[in-house]
């Protein structure tokens, strides 16, 4: 299950629809072995895409280091789908590679409502989890 | 001295859990290949037939090394080598 308060909720959503029709990316740092989200992090889409993203390798290189010196782990990775459902692809699956994640997607495909959906990707499986929003 | 080596979460099954190893070598090719005598396996999960991995991003000191010279990139006694899953994806 992912637990996660609703200001960092409403900060992946709000940066999903400001980069739409493009994907949007990031990741929530929180200490390392807690599980918990604390710390937002946008990061650029280096592919620019509506189909396709890619963390710039700069970027997460400074904000991996980062992450490291204050003894976190990324909690949750999270990138929007602009036109299709919140279900992580055969390319998410493949690249999937931070065992202790949590995969969070984001559809944008409706105006109004925004799909928030989380996964565990581990050795290409893909196992849908519960989110707990804390006010 | 040596080159200290940085393993991501996902291929510290290869280094008994450690967070970095040394190696040595003349490039990163050869690094690589020194490190799969202590560390089987490792190898051919940053490397295939036509270099390496796009599943990879590999840094000498803070240098994505794609922007250097791949496998061919020089490297000595003190510099870090960062290895981190590269983070991508897409609708298809």
């Amino acid at each position: 299950m992912l637990t996660i308060s609703r200001e960092l909720h409403d900060q992946i959503v709000a940066h999903a629809r400001a980069d739409h029709p493009d994907e949007a990316c990031g990741v929530l740092a929180g200490p390392a072995g807690s599980d918990r989200p604390a710390r937002f992090i946008a990061m650029d889409n280096a592919e620019r895409s509506p189909t396709f993203y890619r963390f710039d390798s700069g970027e997460q290189f400074r904000v991996w280091q980062q992450m490291d010196d204050n003894d976190e782990e990324p909690v949750v990775i999270y990138h929007s789908h602009t036109a299709t459902q919140a279900y992580p692809s055969r390319t998410d699956i493949s690249y999937a590679s931070e065992p202790n994640a949590h995969y969070v997607l984001v559809s944008t495909r409706e105006e109004d409502q925004a799909e928030f959906r989380s996964f565990r990707i581990l050795d290409g499986v893909v196992t849908e989890e519960p989110v707990t929003v804390v006010e | 001295m040596a080159i200290e080596v940085r393993i991501p979460t996902i291929l510290r099954t290869y280094t008994d859990g450690a967070k970095q190893v040394e190696g040595s070598g003349a490039t990163l090719d050869e690094l690589f290949t020194d490190l799969e005598v202590r560390h089987g396996g490792l190898r051919e999960r940053l490397v295939d037939a036509k270099g390496l991995r796009r599943f990879v991003n590999v840094y000498l000191n803070d240098e994505d090394v794609r922007f250097l010279s791949g496998l061919e990139t020089p490297v000595k006694d003190g510099d870090t080598v960062t290895v981190l899953p590269a983070v991508a994806g897409g609708t298809r």
